[in-house]
């Protein structure tokens, strides 16, 4: 096994989510946590090399068509087209290139295209809820889709989700793995959803909702929704966590 | 410029739709030489079966190399070959399984050795944000002794729930490994803020 002096690792390091930034996983209003958030507190521990690297996942994993959900089928899913798009940044300002994005949503219906949805609004032949693509070299990305429907769920007497995407991103370290919901503006159900009011800060919280642009829309053809996403930075702040101390 | 972080939200029940890919869990091909087995069960605080988890895996090659550009020992000419990235959905049962090579040993910054590890999320329903936890090797006893993550959990019944174990080879396989999450309560896996 080749390994070099010590002297020679010098790091990076992405300093921590500030208070108030991710949802604490305990938040009894969305009660699936209440059997799944552990009850010891996490151990804190510096980033090393397993840490500051990570999967450097991009064109190979995804084609064209990919990023395009409204043309994986013979027919055109029924629905708003819309675009989504926006920027994968991290938190010092840099985009992230190269990267990749996977998204999965409702259909216009609110359904989904899944086993376990009994939602009896109608699935779409047209219309499997899935993408991919991978950021350009200032760290863009692009969807056109179909915006997705509001849906009930079981969490509590007459809940119902406001519409939103999953976006799952990689950017270049394990530490900024992210997986999120992508939410539309001026939707009425933001006050009474469990998952959106998770998050303690309101001003991170309105950091999940896309606007509307007309400058991006395409005339006659698809409304558009911008959305950047801010993965954590290698701040200059040196870390000071060591092994089991908080 | 400092800007605010994007937060994170819950996978929900339908990731299924979205995130496994069908070679996830290879992070090498079955057969490979030296390949070895992972697998396990994702339980929640009742003990239940979690079945709409996902788990990922990430780790050094056998040498302890990565092939990432951060890395300051530099990738090894032609890079790695080698995924290093796993990802498997669980089943109704809550088992997933990871097929890859086990893991070099790592330099610490601190000028210790870190023991052959793989670095995981989990992801579920439930799950408002991912718990980061790591895979240890049984056999690696000495390893584990010198590590400086196990040396900070000071309670053996915690450090155990980081150790896989040796579990009945596949046929063909090198090696099998068992190794168990349990989210909450009685054996609760230890979970890190990294």
């Amino acid at each position: 096994m080749t390994t070099h002096p010590p002297t020679d690792l010098r790091l990076p390091s992405y300093p921590r989510a500030g208070g108030g930034v991710h949802p604490p996983l305990d938040s009894p209003g969305y009660r699936s946590t209440a059997l799944r958030a552990p009850h010891q507190p996490l151990v804190l521990i510096p980033q090393r090399l397993t840490e500051i690297t990570g999967p450097l996942l991009g064109p190979e994993r995804v084609t064209a068509a990919d990023a395009d959900l409204t043309r994986q089928h013979a027919g055109e899913p029924l629905g708003e087209r819309i675009i989504v798009t926006g920027r994968v940044l991290d938190s010092d300002g840099r985009p992230i290139p190269d990267t990749l994005l996977e998204v999965w949503q409702a259909n216009a219906a609110g359904r989904y295209q899944h086993k376990v949805d009994q939602h009896p609004a109608p699935l779409d032949p047209n219309f499997s809820g899935v993408g991919r693509c991978v950021t350009d070299s200032a760290g863009r990305y692009r969807f056109m889709t179909i915006k997705p429907g509001s849906y009930p769920w079981g969490n509590h007497h007459n809940a119902w989700r406001p519409a939103h995407i999953h976006f799952s991103m990689f950017g270049r370290a394990f530490t900024q793995r992210l997986v999120t919901q992508m939410y539309f503006s001026d939707d009425p159900l933001f006050p009474y959803d469990p998952i959106f009011n998770s998050i303690p800060d309101p001003a991170a919280r309105e950091r999940l909702i896309s606007r509307f642009s007309i400058d991006l829309t395409e005339p006659d053809w698809a409304l558009a929704y911008t959305w950047d996403i801010v993965l954590r930075g290698t701040g200059a702040t040196p870390f000071e966590a060591q092994d089991g101390v908080r | 410029m400092s800007r605010g972080l994007t937060p994170s939200q819950t996978v929900g029940p339908f990731l299924g739709m979205g995130l496994p890919w069908p070679d996830g869990p290879f992070v090498v091909a079955e057969g490979t030489p030296g390949a070895i087995t992972i697998t396990g069960r994702l339980t929640d605080g009742a003990g239940d079966p979690v079945p709409d988890g996902l788990i990922e895996t990430w780790q050094a090659d056998p040498a302890g190399r990565f092939d990432h550009p951060d890395d300051p020992r530099g990738v090894p000419a032609g890079g790695t070959g080698f995924r290093a990235f796993g990802r498997c959905p669980t089943g109704p049962d809550g088992r997933y399984r990871i097929i890859t090579l086990r893991p070099g040993a790592l330099p610490s910054p601190d000028g210790g050795t870190e023991a052959p590890h793989l670095d995981v999320s989990v992801f579920a329903r439930g799950l408002l944000d991912r718990v980061v936890t790591r895979i240890y090797f049984a056999d690696e006893a000495a390893a584990n002794a010198a590590d400086p993550v196990l040396a900070g959990i000071a309670d053996e019944d915690r450090r155990a729930t980081l150790i896989a174990t040796a579990a009945a080879a596949a046929a063909g396989a090198e090696g099998s490994y068992r190794f168990d999450i349990r989210l909450q309560g009685a054996g609760e896996t230890v979970f890190f803020d990294v």
